[in-house]
């Protein structure tokens, strides 16, 4: 094992040979992490773009009252394929996308702990997401009773039982998404083996990145509110085909015990997309404010609580169900202390910043984007959490707001800012800054056009996932406005495209470090061989790229 | 915006107008006219103005910080002092949070108590508000008479003073009830009874909606609350208790759709169609005092002679997927029985 030179050996890059068995052969049989990154990706910004299109559908149908554009039940099913699709196959297989590419090449490591299990993980979240989709062909079933499942995301009991949901959509909708959960299982397990047992020599958890930290964390927090979701969908098979009575209200079930099950997932499940958003940017903002992370003791332990914490506040989705206010209470507290953990992390962005020389490329933009969204979105979640505003607020337009400025304005900016850091690293070349801006400007203004006037609408009343609304209610404005918002989203998303296949076409390569960053992955060349590392590195401090340009001023002479 | 819409309602609707109501479209969670509803506006407010001031000052320093540390052209490419943290910042950053997070989680404690636990008074209006697949059932057990979609209760002038307590069942799944400027919603779920109560302190008509997704026709589920002078609900409530009085001129009407099956799925009172055990007329609407409704099929259309012809003659075209199948009626038998339906005010 040799300590870090930098410049690393360059490793030996040679030409591809083209035809289909090797394209076979290097895509489908791989285990290699960086292409099974790459496809995890990849399939997610398909997913995106799918399910992005339904939300145009949804958007046109709200433009104006008593609109005919679509069927009642088209819409029911849009929203639920939109939902389903946004969280289960666009935010978990891109989270599991960026750690599997970058964890090991931050750690220092060749590959996964378990290149197979990846492997295997990537293919069933694959089938899974298509037998879901599947359902559009086969979802009528035997009685012909609809396509595509209309439950919605969170597939309330007993509105999912037999007798409320015939045909075979809600089965699909169970077993697509109980694959899917297998495959994230596969790859939090394999995510927390390696960085646990695969790091290079000198690299301990304290120097471990924050990227990895937080990915770590996520495949924990997979780990541990993943299994409720499998458990309760098994329980609603087990209702549907073999007259089980868990969720059957007509037999003494519980259609509450469903909530319990599904938010005990379900708001972990918050968390678990966003901290890849927060792993994102906590890389980006050092790097393009030339300063090391604020407090980054204070960021591992705000994420570590925010992972703790956030398993005891699921009740904050139940609000109006009827519990005592004791409960109501005690999940408003939870809900309400997570801000503060959040809120630290806010402020050491912020501090990160301060003093530092601020680099307002497009990866940077798209963090500050997300830093301002993200505060928004924080206030409102503060508004839900106090349960009595929450009363208003639960099942109205308010909240869907709220969320979209969590997935899309926090979530999707940051990771959008990740795409554009480290596809020189995927790729060898820097996504195009002209371009990258106009995405940038046009998608922030998009975004925020569409999404903030779904707040009033809630503020006067709107109740969500209504396929259409009488005139006269006080929402059409913001229903306008809202859906004009949506073709400035798609020209930026379409300019992204154009910007991916214009720079991996037509660009120049740009060498193995554009940025001028800290991290191990940069160590090696961009794109990097199968192999990551001709020699495993040995590390000093979390920077070792920074000890390696300024041997004057290095980072292990203040860490300990 | 609100006030223009208002005169602009009032001048071209409807029957409610005649009745001197004020149509309240606009569910405006800000606006509200009971006592849990003002208890939530006054918890909003506060959380609105600190979440407000957070964001501001956070939103303010970052911009600056943005603006003032950001690399200008012609900067020299050193590297800035590299600081790595300041641990006199970061505790008084988790400090002044944590403090805002106590006044919250005390202001949330004490409104929801408040709203949760309060008593219902001994001589408090009692209504049971059913959910059905895609419209409401609203008994009134003390009084002996059932109506759908449209909820009446008195006005009280001071708050508390002729307060309703509303029981919620579901007969299928989750609803949600929910007229903003009354009160939050309360969950809808069957198997399981939930109870809220409203006093409003104003006259008029509350738009709400349904608020929990509950299938095909989640959007056409609406509802109404009327409020009433006490004097005037009175006078409601009687005429709801007797029968509508007996029009020669129906006969053919009535005949015609006791003779159909109109009769398995709803109820006329002290006529033949009257709600049987093994659940005859008990799957669609109370059609009692259907005429003296405002709108049919939970609001989704409003109560005319024409309306109510086209619902008859295919309850499809207005409320797709709602669970009133098409009975293929000859164009004599809907006008029959839609003049029958029309007697019954
Ligand atoms: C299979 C049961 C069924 C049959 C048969 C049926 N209805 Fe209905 N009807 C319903 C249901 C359910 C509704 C409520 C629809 C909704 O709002 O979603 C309804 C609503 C109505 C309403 C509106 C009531 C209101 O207050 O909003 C009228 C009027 C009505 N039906 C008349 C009739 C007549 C007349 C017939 C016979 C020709 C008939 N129905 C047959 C189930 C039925
Ligand atoms: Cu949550
Ligand atoms: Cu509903």
């Amino acid at each position: 094992m040799a300590t870090l030179d930098y410049p690393l050996d360059r490793p030996i890059r040679r030409p591809r040979e083209w035809s289909l068995s090797t394209l076979f052969y290097e895509w489908v049989a791989t285990v290699d992490h960086k292409r099974l990154g790459i496809m995890y990706v990849m399939s997610s910004i398909v997913f995106l773009v799918v399910a992005g299109l339904m939300a145009t559908v949804m958007r046109i149908q709200l433009a104006i009252p008593n609109n005919h554009f679509v069927a009642p039940d088209t819409f029911n099913r849009m929203f639920t394929m939109h939902g389903t699709t946004m969280v289960f196959l666009v935010g978990m297989p891109i989270l599991a996308g960026f750690a599997n590419y970058l964890v090991p090449l931050m750690i220092g490591t060749r590959d996964m702990a378990f290149p197979r299990l990846n492997a295997f993980g990537f293919w069933i979240f694959l089938f899974g997401g298509l037998l879901l989709y599947f359902s559009y062909l086969g979802g009528g079933g035997l009685s012909g009773a609809g396509t595509a499942p209309d439950v919605g995301w969170f597939a309330y009991s007993p509105l999912t039982g037999r007798a409320f949901s015939r045909g075979a959509s809600t089965d699909y909708w169970i077993l697509g998404i109980l694959l899917t959960g297998v495959g994230s299982l596969a790859s939090a397990i394999n995510i927390i083996v390696t960085t646990l047992t695969m790091r290079c020599p000198g690299m301990t958890l304290a120097r471990m990145p924050l990227f990895v930290w937080m990915m770590f964390l996520d495949s924990y927090l997979i780990l541990v509110a993943l299994p409720p979701l499998s458990a309760c969908q098994i329980m609603l098979l087990a209702d549907r085909f073999l007259g089980a009575r868990f969720f059957d209200t007509q037999m003494g079930g519980s259609a509450v015990l469903w909530q319990h099950f599904f938010w005990f997932f379900g708001h972990p499940e918050v968390y678990i997309l966003i901290f890849p958003g927060f792993a994102c940017v906590s890389e980006i903002i050092p790097v393009f404010s030339r300063k090391p992370i604020f407090g980054r003791p204070a960021m591992v332990g705000a994420v570590v609580a925010i992972g703790f914490i956030s398993l005891g506040v699921w009740a904050h989705h139940m609000f109006t169900v009827g519990m005592t206010s004791l409960s109501n209470t005690f999940f408003a507290a939870s809900t309400l202390i997570i801000a503060i953990p959040t809120g630290i992390k806010l402020f050491n962005w912020i501090g990160t910043m301060w003093g530092g020389r601020i680099r307002l490329a497009t990866p940077m933009l798209f963090c500050l984007g997300f830093l301002f969204q993200f505060l928004a979105a924080g206030l409102t979640g503060v508004m839900l959490g106090v349960a009595s505003f929450d009363w208003q607020l639960s099942d109205s337009y308010f909240v869907v707001g709220h969320f979209h400025f969590v997935l899309v304005g926090a979530l999707l900016f940051a990771l959008f800012g990740g795409m554009y850091y480290w596809f020189p690293k995927v790729s060898g070349k820097c996504l195009n800054e002209t371009l990258g801006k106009w995405h940038f400007w046009l998608f922030a203004i998009g975004f925020n056009v569409t999404f903030i006037p779904m707040h009033f609408a809630g503020f006067l009343g709107m109740p969500r996932r209504i396929y259409t609304y009488e005139a006269g209610r006080g929402w059409e404005i913001w229903n306008l406005i809202s859906t004009i918002g949506v073709p400035i989203q798609i020209i930026a998303t379409a300019l992204f495209v154009a910007n991916i296949l214009w720079t991996y076409f037509k660009e120049k390569e740009v060498g193995d470090d554009p940025w001028d960053a800290w991290t191990l992955e940069w160590a090696t060349t961009s794109p990097p061989p199968v192999y990551n590392f001709e020699a495993i590195p040995e590390v000093r401090s979390s920077r070792p790229l920074w000890d390696l340009k300024h041997p004057e001023d290095p980072d292990w002479k203040y860490e300990r | 915006m609100t006030k223009r819409f208002r005169r602009l309602l009032a001048l071209t609707l409807s029957p409610a107008i005649l009745a001197g109501l004020e149509e309240r479209r606009v569910g405006n969670i800000f606006q509200t006219v009971a006592t849990p509803g003002d208890a939530v506006r006054q918890s909003a407010i506060l959380v609105l103005s600190i979440a407000a001031g957070i964001f501001l000052v956070v939103a303010t320093v970052a911009a600056y910080a943005i603006f003032r540390f950001r690399r200008r052209p012609g900067d020299d490419l050193t590297e800035p002092p590299q600081v790595y943290g300041s641990t006199q910042i970061e505790i008084a950053w988790t400090v002044i949070p944590l403090l805002i997070v106590f006044v919250l989680i005390g202001v949330t404690a004490r409104v929801v108590a408040g709203v949760q636990d309060h008593p219902i008074p001994k001589d408090a209006i009692h209504a049971t508000v059913v959910g059905h697949q895609w419209w409401w059932e609203i008994r009134y057990p003390d009084y002996g008479f059932t109506t759908a979609n449209e909820l009446h209760v008195p006005v009280s002038e001071k708050p508390g003073e002729t307060p309703t307590v509303l029981r919620l069942q579901s007969m299928d799944v989750i609803h949600s009830f929910w007229v903003p400027q009354l009160a939050g919603k309360t969950d809808v779920i069957p198997n399981r009874e939930n109870v809220m109560w409203i006093d409003p302190r104003e006259t008029g008509i509350y738009f709400g909606n349904c608020a929990e997704y509950c299938g095909t026709q989640h959007a056409g589920m609406l509802l109404k609350v009327i409020v009433h002078q006490k004097a005037e609900f009175e006078a409601w409530v009687a005429s709801q208790q007797q029968v509508a009085a007996e029009d020669a001129s129906a006969a053919a009407g009535r005949a015609t759709f006791e003779s159909l099956a109109c009769v398995n799925c709803h109820a006329i009172r002290d006529t033949p169609a009257q709600a049987g055990h093994t659940g005859r007329g008990k799957f669609g609407p109370d059609l009692t005092h259907v005429a003296s409704r405002l709108t049919l099929a939970s609001g989704v259309i409003t109560n005319t002679p024409e309306h109510l012809r086209e619902w008859i003659r295919d309850p499809q075209v207005a409320k797709p997927g709602n669970f009133m199948p098409a009975m293929q009626l000859t164009e004599q038998q809907i006008k029959d029985v839609a003049a029958y339906l029309e007697t019954l005010k």
